[in-house]
């Protein structure tokens, strides 16, 4: 019933296909070069010439050192380390983070979970209605108490692009840590974290065109922090776990290619983001675009529409063949809208017919002429459902 | 990785049956859940059968909310109509759950708000007919009554422009 020919795949801020150079670059380390990188042996040697291959070539991307990249297993993990190892690592010089309102859950519960269990207090920025975090009001928060300020480099639900070589300097001056949690735009936006002024940063491999599994985390050296995972002393004994080469190796290999086409990209997803939007506004009575109208990522485009429920959208576009996602409540585990979509001021109604379509390697003209010919037929259609209308 | 969904589900939320409104309704049921933000509005026009009973003669409903929410709406409208108003109230969220092939845990309360609708509808159909309201339908009106104070409450500016558009057109 739900086959069709055509899809569409707008979810790229979801998950990305893996790149076949990056899966060629990974496959030899599953099998012929199995090694574990702690063994003495030639295979051991190998597999750890490789992992140091592919610290390099992140660093390189961001102005780091080797020495300061800390791989990891997911974005998740990079942020609760970053986090939690920081806040107990400097502990006894205060106790206060502060973070903006529209983070990752997993940065937004890593915190909530400080301030439960070991004293913290948090302060969670409130954003303007575009979804950006005033450097200002980060200058204001920052106490005598305060070990650490993380703020997302761009957001993943509404795209919006934070200001954080600003924050970064703020920080640097005041001498609080900076985290920036980057899944969204490692390989999307130039990052220099000496410039920007970035003490840690997060970086993530699946959101790249690279396989699940495998994220880093840059710590500036120096820094002082203390691991969340303990055992061994793999990764600077910071991450005990055998390390997963096979992922580190495609994870630097897709962020290489990304790096290497960055500018050509960006422009070519942007002026197709473009045109989507300004379709979708157009064609689609009571529509709003959420997130910041230009600083925001060239492959995000997030809008609300009145009288209709997200989840709706969703199903009824996968039964047409276009994959996306929503804010809505309904479609979360706790029925709660977007965190995300609130702090920008939407009312919960709004939240419930938002969605977000992402752009990704893949998107060609035809995907956006056909997902604008759809998209206000489904919405036009649930509108005669709903008693709402226009 | 098979949708959360049943087929039965799927097939009424993609092909909803009885949707919209009806002019002149003998009952309307207007309910929502605060919680998610789902909100469903039952139309009910009552009439005869041939033994004299009341009867569901038609029925049709408008719902703003998700897969679930549309699918329930829709097979409740096929469970009810034609049935006496009694049998109707016998509908319940288990009946709705059981018609569709099941629900997923977190979307049994859209089936709940199904039925309310339908108590709602019936209720007003014989509040308005100045008809006898059996002490548990009379319970239930005002348990579901609570709850919709908060949902007029967030959709006051919708529900408005609904009526204003209404008049406008009549």
């Amino acid at each position: 019933m739900l086959k069709t020919k055509k899809t569409v795949y707008l979810d790229y801020a979801a998950t990305t296909p893996i790149d076949p150079q990056v899966l060629k670059a990974m496959l030899p380390y599953f099998s012929t070069r199995f090694g574990n990188s702690m063994s003495l042996h030639a295979l051991g040697r190998e597999a750890k010439g490789a992992l140091e291959q592919s610290r390099k070539q992140i660093a390189k991307i961001i102005g780091a050192k080797p020495s300061e990249i800390i791989f990891t297993g997911s974005a998740s993990e990079s942020n609760n380390l970053a986090i939690k190892g920081v806040a107990f690592a400097n502990k006894d010089r205060g106790r206060h983070i502060i973070i903006s309102a529209i983070e990752h859950p997993c940065i937004m519960q890593s915190v909530a979970f400080l301030e439960k269990h070991a004293g913290f207090t948090i302060t969670r920025l409130r954003v303007d209605k575009f979804g950006t975090v005033s450097p200002a009001d980060v200058a204001k928060a920052i106490t005598k108490e305060t070990v650490l300020v993380s703020i997302m480099h761009a957001n993943n639900e509404i795209g919006t692009i934070e200001p954080i070589a600003e924050i970064g300097k703020i920080c640097h001056d005041k001498g609080v840590l900076f985290h920036t949690d980057a899944a969204q735009t490692l390989g999307k936006l130039p990052i220099d974290v000496n410039k920007m002024k970035i003490d840690l940063l997060t970086a993530s491999s699946h959101k790249i065109y690279g396989p699940k599994g495998a994220a880093c985390l840059y710590i500036r050296s120096g820094t002082k922090i203390e691991p969340i995972l303990h055992g061994g002393s793999h990764e600077f004994g910071l991450r005990a776990s055998t390390i997963n080469v096979p992922a580190i190796v495609g994870f630097a290999k897709a962020a290489t290619i990304c790096a290497k086409q960055m500018a050509r990209e960006d422009k070519r997803l942007a002026s197709l983001r473009d045109k989507l939007i300004k379709g979708v506004l157009l064609r689609i009575p009571r529509s709003r675009l959420n997130g910041h109208p230009k600083l925001r990522l060239a492959n995000n485009a997030n809008f609300s529409f009145d009288f209709v429920e997200g989840e709706s959208i969703v199903l009824s576009l996968d039964a047409l063949g276009i994959a996306v996602s929503t804010g809505s409540a309904c479609s979360s585990e706790k029925l709660e809208p977007s965190h995300v979509l609130l702090a920008i001021g939407l009312r919960p109604e709004q939240a419930h017919g938002s969605l977000r379509l992402t752009l990704g390697r893949q998107t060609k003209e035809r995907d956006i002429v056909y997902t604008l010919k759809v998209l206000p037929k489904v919405i036009k259609n649930l509108r005669i459902v709903s008693p709402f209308k226009i | 990785m098979p949708l959360p969904y049943s087929s039965k589900v799927m097939e009424h939320f993609l092909h909803p049956k009885n949707m919209g409104k009806i002019k002149n309704a003998d009952g309307i049921g207007k309910v929502g859940n605060l919680q998610c933000g789902d909100v469903m509005w039952l139309y009910i026009k009552v009439g005869k059968n041939k033994s004299g009973k009341e009867i569901i003669k038609d029925i049709k409903f408008e719902t703003f909310g998700c897969v679930a929410a549309l699918s329930t709406s829709s097979a409740i409208t096929e469970l009810a109509k034609g049935k006496t108003l009694g049998k109707a109230l016998k509908i319940d969220r288990a009946k709705i759950v059981k018609n569709l092939g099941g629900l997923p845990p977190i979307k049994i309360h859209c089936s709940v708000l199904a039925a309310d609708a339908l108590d709602e509808a019936i209720y007003d159909y014989l509040q308005k007919n100045k008809k006898k309201i059996s002490l548990d339908l009379q319970k239930r009106h005002e348990i579901i009554l609570k709850s919709k104070e908060g949902i007029e409450h967030r959709y006051h500016d919708w529900i408005n422009l609904e009526e204003e558009l209404r008049h406008g057109k009549d």
